[in-house]
């Protein structure tokens, strides 16, 4: 980062629930569309209503749900488990990044704070907060108060979808397909800080699809996110003085 | 309860959700122990923007022209109007349009 703005620890205060929900708001009506897409899917498999919610209230990672209800397997066995979980971590790992760059801001707050806010994390929700934390902000309501936001409309927005399953056979017809790749464009736009800081991007997105056409399933997400950010790391400190080989 | 419940089921759903719990949660605490040097910090700084990329760029490759050029129109609109929502809603309309006029993709 070129903007080293010094940032505070994490505190609570309410005044900052509002706009934390205010800045994922643009993430609502794809969050909707896409639980009520996920609700109907499920429908066609045969899913009951309550798995449904139970399924949308514990593994709570969208992308993650419709690629596993999607390869559902006709019978369950332990190996079509362990294959299901494996398909979920690929998926999901990259959580495992989004909570990790969380640490600088929540590691002043007790464990107990902490980690129960770390199970909320989903994209939209972090970067939003991310976007807060550059600007310096410190308020750790604003993250929360997003996440759970997030959180509930997913929880019920799957409920109508269900019920509707004949009505949305197709949700490809609503763009629904595009509601991630949309935001993500968008958010990628204000972290644009000029060339030099695009290279772990642009490393990111060659290993991407490299991974993508060579291996099967979903690495391509860890695989890209990783090899941008060690070459960030690798890439020297833009001022003199650091000049050290990497 | 057997039939809106399988046992089965809640089992895989068991198993997804403590592979997604640890994920969340190991990357937390994982830099626990990790000392933020300017190193570390450029690496997570670059996260965002890496993980965006690897993910929707493959998809918009994959997703053919209508993807591509719906992703192209909300990029454009954020250049414009610095507006997440209308960004996400113009996205979906382009697609959406464009698939009813029987464009694939």
């Amino acid at each position: 980062m070129t903007t080293h703005i010094p940032k505070a620890p994490a505190y609570w205060s309410r005044e900052a629930i509002m706009p934390g929900i205010v800045a994922i708001g643009p993430m609502l009506p794809g969050t909707l569309a896409f639980a009520m897409a996920f609700g109907a899917q499920c429908a066609q498999k045969n899913f009951s209503l309550v798995e449904v919610e139970v399924m949308m209230a514990t593994v709570y990672g969208g992308l993650s749900q419709f690629v596993a209800v999607q390869s559902w397997p006709d019978r369950l066995t332990p190996s079509s488990i362990a294959t299901l979980a494996l398909l979920t971590l690929t998926v999901n790992i990259r959580f495992f990044l989004m909570s990790a760059t969380l640490r600088p801001w929540f590691g002043t707050l007790p464990a107990w704070q902490a980690y129960p806010a770390m199970l909320l994390v989903t994209d939209g929700g972090w970067l939003a907060a991310m976007r807060y934390r550059e600007h310096g902000g410190a308020n750790a309501w604003y993250y929360l108060g997003g996440a759970l936001l997030l959180y509930v409309v997913w929880l019920f927005a799957a409920i109508p979808g269900f019920l509707l399953a004949e009505q949305l056979t197709d949700p490809k017809k609503y763009g629904v397909d595009l509601v991630m790749p949309a935001f993500y464009a968008a958010m990628l736009v204000p972290a644009w800080k000029g060339p030099r800081r695009a290279i772990p991007w642009v490393v990111s997105g060659a290993v991407a699809l490299l991974v993508h056409w060579l291996v099967p399933g979903w690495w391509f997400i860890i695989a890209g996110a990783l090899s941008g950010a060690i070459t960030a790391g690798l890439l020297d400190e833009p001022e003199p003085h650091h000049g050290r080989a990497a | 309860m057997s039939e809106f419940l399988r046992s089965d089921v809640m089992i895989a759903f068991a198993v997804m959700t403590a592979v997604t719990v640890a994920s969340r949660l190991g990357g937390y605490w994982l830099m626990g122990y990790v000392t933020v040097t300017p190193r570390v910090r450029r690496m997570l700084d670059a996260l965002p923007g890496s993980i965006i990329v690897a993910a929707a760029l493959p998809v918009a490759v994959n997703g053919g022209p209508v993807v591509m050029f719906a992703i192209a129109a909300a990029m454009a609109v954020t250049i414009i109007r610095r507006n997440d929502f209308i960004a996400v809603i113009t996205g979906m309309a382009v697609a959406a349009i464009a698939r009813a006029l029987g464009l694939a993709g």
